[in-house]
């Protein structure tokens, strides 16, 4: 049996593995991947995470922090490089997943049932055909789902899986991929979460107080379901995707000072997200040509009642939002080393809310990007050029931030300078911008219509070693190194107005951040025993620069540790599986003021899981046993947010 | 042949795989070894002294400041300045009471003593903190959900809160008037008054809230509730202006109330009312008031009110005198370093030497700044304090 590599860097296809459903699949018609570099995680390696959401599995990539509050329902978003969350473009199947109204994508609520890789671009993808969008944020995660593949002259897979463990989860799936002639297939997901969310958690200082409680209000229910036709034609393919998503959460809220057991925290939000979504490639000789459409529609009610909880007031707010999206891509090989891409979007957004004095605003995006590449042996270049135009309407006159067109550059260089074609230096620049969200410019008593775009800046050198060996133990060494230089200008910050209850949005922020990015892995073969280990580092050096007078003047911007990093190791024999990962978060802040009350301790967590291949004739039982956080740390990521100790989860999947 | 074959094996298969596994290790442990460190159980946060000068106060021997903190942060804090040394001590409580779970909790809103305690409102802690004014040790607390102010009277104190009691329809929910026998720390009675009551005064043996409504935008609360404390029954509702907030009693039997009006069109300003007739006797409208402190005669004002419409914060300042209710001064600072404040955000005026105190709580979310003017406005010293510095307390006892 040969493993596919654990958590391998910048390498296509993975080998087939023992579970031909679970095989990672590659798309016949992926493009080559040009220049930029890429982290990605895909098929058994994901699996051997320990992953429950997608949010799990990014905690691997180096230059990533994930801010999480905790627990299974707790927000989980994604800062690649200390930009921000919304610097980061969240693409599911190719096309970006929206939040018009605050730009934050809750990276929790993506379950990794059903994915086939999650990838990690600094800069941006680039293929050889791409949407205007894919330039369009400083980096951007790509969430690839599982496409049908039916191996020998079988024409349907089922799978079913039932997990479940700690915190009363119970998490059924069920997999059905059929075959409807040659070209099309057929592939419905559907998979229900439950868990009261409960755990216990310790706070305690020295010499003082050492108190133990149960995490409440945390529990969760959510139904997805994705039902997706897949097609092929002549020199190209098409692809169809419905996706439903509904769930309702508790707020577990802040972990403060209060009479224990007093007041039970009962907020709770509801939502419901809808989106359809499809694409079509074609090749003609050296044109190719892609155009994909989105519709979504997404549902929040959230939900806070003084009848449940006396301490609080009353809360009852339903967000709406809309979004249609509209792409076309197409590329020309002028020789077979220069190419010319010309891309298109249009993106419209509508957010509706029921809150006092609000404007009811929409959104009209339109964005170009002109790109060429051009490829040498030795060296291979890209620049490209993003133009987006941002028109805003609101219900009432006036109320509408002015319009914006701003265009940016992105230039991208990699360089193989010696014989050994596995060793490659590469650097980038790009310039990009975030708009104001919706909330930024609008929401009630907060947004300031005034606000400009937040600009980053980055620079970014590296280098990539891959060395292959087919005799003896080392079977692949890869060594990948960063250095960047990133400046955040014109960044938008909550201010307060006059008092707690009121804050307001400005353009203040001036965060430089300085940082390395290195990852390094290995693959052994030592008789019927394979081993994958793979290590990542990440140092930032985020300073704020804001205000010249602030005795915080230069301060490291709050959540960003010093140094992070990971580790996990997987070994295999005979159909066993054994998986260790391990996540280091170093010392931090909470604020920009790095004094010892803001002081955040370093956490680590451990986590084990084992698991094994039952062949059932032509069926096959797959079970996984996990147990995370194994030395039971208390540790928060989020400052009054505990995170869970010691959990398990026990998967069971049966292939028909 | 055999052993040679498995010498052979070990030459050229383990031993450089053992080198090479090790060279592994070091290439693997190498950024684990560069980590700055590993976890410890957390240690108190210890208290920060700064010398900032000392001084004759008189039988004040300092005071007592509270940070609120901001909202899920559990940071509030307590800080003490000592005359007879000159020391500013910032966040003195998590030391003294390392076994109070949590520390002072989430978001201070009031701080008074009374008698020889130290009383705190944390709002969002849902309780009243009870200290030794001596030792700014923990004595006990007083669940009152969504508590905001405190005033006292003989054996009680009255306690305002948002919390009142739901209706049919949750949007219409009125606060109350939480009555505390400081004895025995209990809830001994409650009067429900208007929507979202903030700050109270008590005269002769009426209690006075000013009612704001700043959950029910646009529309404001503008009464303020009367309660009789013998029946501790509201007794009436004095109709003044929207957004209510601070109130002082003069020696004359006015109290100040402010509006903080509604942000877009209607002003900030102060309204008097006289607690013999129960009536609006006057409105200042020029005077606006984000907070204000009275000694002697002298009602100290400052104002930094967010304009919805300008995007802007307008700060000013002013003393009125309240027996000809004239403005005096609209400079109490003279020298020009109320530049500097980036959010006032509390006001308080030592009653024997007649300096000013004005906190400033920056950007909110790192700590703020306490400036100590002379009475003639020249600044004497600042220092460093939690994070957003409100109320101050002074106090006749020193801190031990």
């Amino acid at each position: 049996m040969i493993l596919t590599l654990l958590l391998m860097l910048m390498l296509p296809a993975s080998p087939p593995d023992t579970l031909a459903l679970d095989a990672s699949v590659v798309s016949a018609f992926r493009q080559p991947e040009k220049i930029i570099p890429a982290q990605t995680l895909q098929g058994e390696q994901l699996e051997k995470l320990n992953a429950l959401s997608v949010a799990d599995a990014i905690r691997y990539f180096s230059g990533v922090q994930i801010k999480d509050y905790g627990g299974i329902g707790g927000l989980k978003t994604i800062n690649v490089r200390s930009m921000g969350t919304q610097h980061v473009g969240v693409f599911y199947d190719g096309i970006q997943l929206g939040n018009a109204q605050n730009g934050q994508i809750d990276l929790g609520k993506y379950s990794l049932e059903n994915m086939e890789s999650v990838t990690l671009y600094n800069g941006q993808k680039s293929t050889a055909v791409q949407s205007a969008k894919d330039y369009a944020s400083a980096s951007a995660v790509y969430l690839q789902t599982r496409m049908p593949v039916f191996s020998g002259k079988r024409r349907t897979n089922l799978k079913a899986t039932l997990a479940g463990g700690s915190f009363s989860t119970i998490n059924p799936s069920v997999l059905w991929e059929q075959k409807l002639g040659n070209s099309v297939s057929n592939s419905f997901n559907a998979e229900f979460l439950t868990t009261s969310g409960k755990y216990k958690f310790t706070y305690r200082k020295k010499d003082g107080y050492d108190t133990t409680a149960v995490r409440q209000n945390g529990d969760v229910r959510a139904l997805r379901i994705e039902e997706g036709l897949f097609g092929r034609i002549p020199e190209g393919q098409w692809r169809l995707k419905f996706y439903f998503y509904d769930s309702e959460r508790g707020y577990p809220g802040a972990f403060v000072r209060e009479e224990p057991g007093k007041f039970r925290h009962e907020d709770r939000q509801w939502d419901t997200d809808f989106f359809t979504q499809g694409s079509f490639f074609k090749k003609w000789g050296d044109y190719r040509l892609n155009a994909s459409f989105k519709y979504a529609y997404d549902y929040l009610h959230y939900l806070s009642d003084p009848r449940l909880d006396v301490s609080t007031m009353y809360v009852d707010n339903h967000y709406r939002q809309q979004e249609a999206y509209l792409s076309v891509a197409q590329s020309y090989d002028i020789f077979k080393w220069w190419d010319v891409d010309l891309a298109a979007d249009w993106q419209f957004n509508t957010l509706d809310a029921d809150l006092v004095n609000f404007v009811y605003p929409s959104r009209n995006t339109l964005l170009a990007a002109l790109s060429t590449s051009l490829r040498w042996p030795k060296l291979k270049l890209q620049g490209s050029v993003l133009y987006t135009f941002v028109d805003d309407q609101a219900r009432e006159a006036g109320a509408a931030a002015e319009s914006r067109s701003v265009w940016t550059p992105t230039a991208v260089l990699q360089f193989i300078p010696f014989r050994d074609k596995n060793f490659s230096i590469r650097a980038f620049y790009k310039r990009i911008f975030r708009m104001p969200t919706l909330n930024d410019l609008y929401y009630t008593f907060i947004g300031n219509k005034y606000l400009k775009p937040e600009f980053s800046t980055q620079y970014d050198v590296g280098l990539t070693w891959d060395k292959y060996w087919t005799r003896g133990i080392f079977k692949k060494l890869n060594l990948t190194v960063d250095g960047y230089y990133n400046v955040v200008e014109n960044k938008i910050i909550a201010t307060p107005a006059s008092n707690q209850f009121q804050w307001t949005m400005v353009n203040l922020g001036l965060v430089k951040i300085r940082g390395i990015d290195a990852a390094v892995g290995t693959a052994l073969a030592l008789g019927p025993v394979t081993a994958d280990l793979r290590a990542t580092y990440t140092y930032q050096k985020a300073q704020d620069f804001t205000d010249p007078t602030s005795p915080w003047y230069g301060g490291q911007i709050p959540y960003i540790p010093w140094h992070s990093g990971s580790f996990t190791a997987a070994f295999s024999y005979a159909g066993w599986n054994l998986n260790y990962s391990f996540i280091y978060t170093g010392e931090r802040y909470e604020s920009v003021a790095n004094i010892p009350e803001n002081h955040a301790q370093p956490w680590y967590t451990s986590d084990l899981s084992l698991s094994h291949n039952f062949p059932l004739g032509k069926h096959a039982l797959c079970g996984t046993l996990e147990v995370n956080n194994i030395f039971n740390q208390q540790y928060e990521v989020v400052q009054c947010y505990p995170m869970p100790g010691t959990n398990f989860r026990l998967i069971l999947s049966f292939l028909l | 042949m055999l052993s040679d074959a498995r010498n052979e094996f070990s030459i050229n298969f383990v031993f450089p795989f053992v080198t090479k596994m090790k060279r592994l290790c070091l290439l693997l442990l190498l950024p684990v070894l560069l980590f700055s460190g590993c976890r410890t159980i957390e240690p108190v946060t210890p208290s920060e002294k700064t010398d900032v000068g000392g001084g004759d106060a008189g039988d004040i021997a300092g005071f007592y400041l509270l940070n609120e903190g901001n909202m899920g942060s559990n940071k509030c804090t307590l800080d003490y300045y000592d005359y007879a040394s000159g020391i500013y001590r910032k966040n003195i409580y998590a030391e003294r009471n390392p076994g109070v779970v949590q520390e002072l909790g989430d978001v201070g809103n009031d701080l008074q003593i009374y008698g020889k305690r130290l009383y705190a409102v944390v709002n969002c802690s849902n309780l009243v903190e009870v200290m030794d004014a001596t030792t700014a040790r923990h004595i006990g607390q007083v669940s009152v959900p969504n508590c905001r102010y405190i005033v006292f009277k003989d054996q009680y104190a009255y306690v305002s809160s948002y919390a009142g009691p739901v209706e049919v329809d949750p949007n219409y929910r009125l606060g109350y008037v939480a009555k505390i026998d400081t004895a025995s720390l209990r809830v001994v009675d409650t009067c429900v008054v208007g929507y979202q009551p903030e700050e109270m005064v008590i005269k002769g043996n009426k209690l006075y809230v000013a009612n704001s409504g700043g959950y029910r935008v646009p529309d404001y609360d503008n009464t303020v509730s009367v309660i009789d404390l013998s029946s501790f029954k509201e007794t009436k509702k004095i109709e003044v202006a929207p957004n209510l907030h601070r109130m002082e009693l003069d020696a004359y039997g006015k109290i100040w109330v402010s509006s903080r009006g509604d942000y877009y069109d209607i002003e900030p300003m102060t309204y008097i009312i006289d607690t013999q007739t129960d009536q609006v006797i006057e409105c200042m409208e020029l005077l606006a008031c984000s907070d204000m402190t009275l000694c002697g005669d002298s009602l100290y004002v400052y104002n930094n009110a967010w304009s919805y419409v300008t995007q802007t914060s307008d700060v000013n300042y002013a003393i009125v005198n309240v027996k000809t209710h004239q403005v005096v001064t609209r400079r109490f600072i003279t020298d020009g370093t109320e530049a500097q404040f980036q959010n006032p955000y509390g006001i308080a005026v030592n009653p024997n030497t007649r300096e000013i105190f004005v906190t400033d709580a920056r950007d909110y979310i790192t700590p703020g700044k306490i400036y100590c003017y002379t009475p003639e406005g020249r600044l004497k010293w600042s220092t460093n304090t939690g994070d957003i510095p409100s109320r101050i307390a002074f106090t006749h006892q020193r801190l031990q």
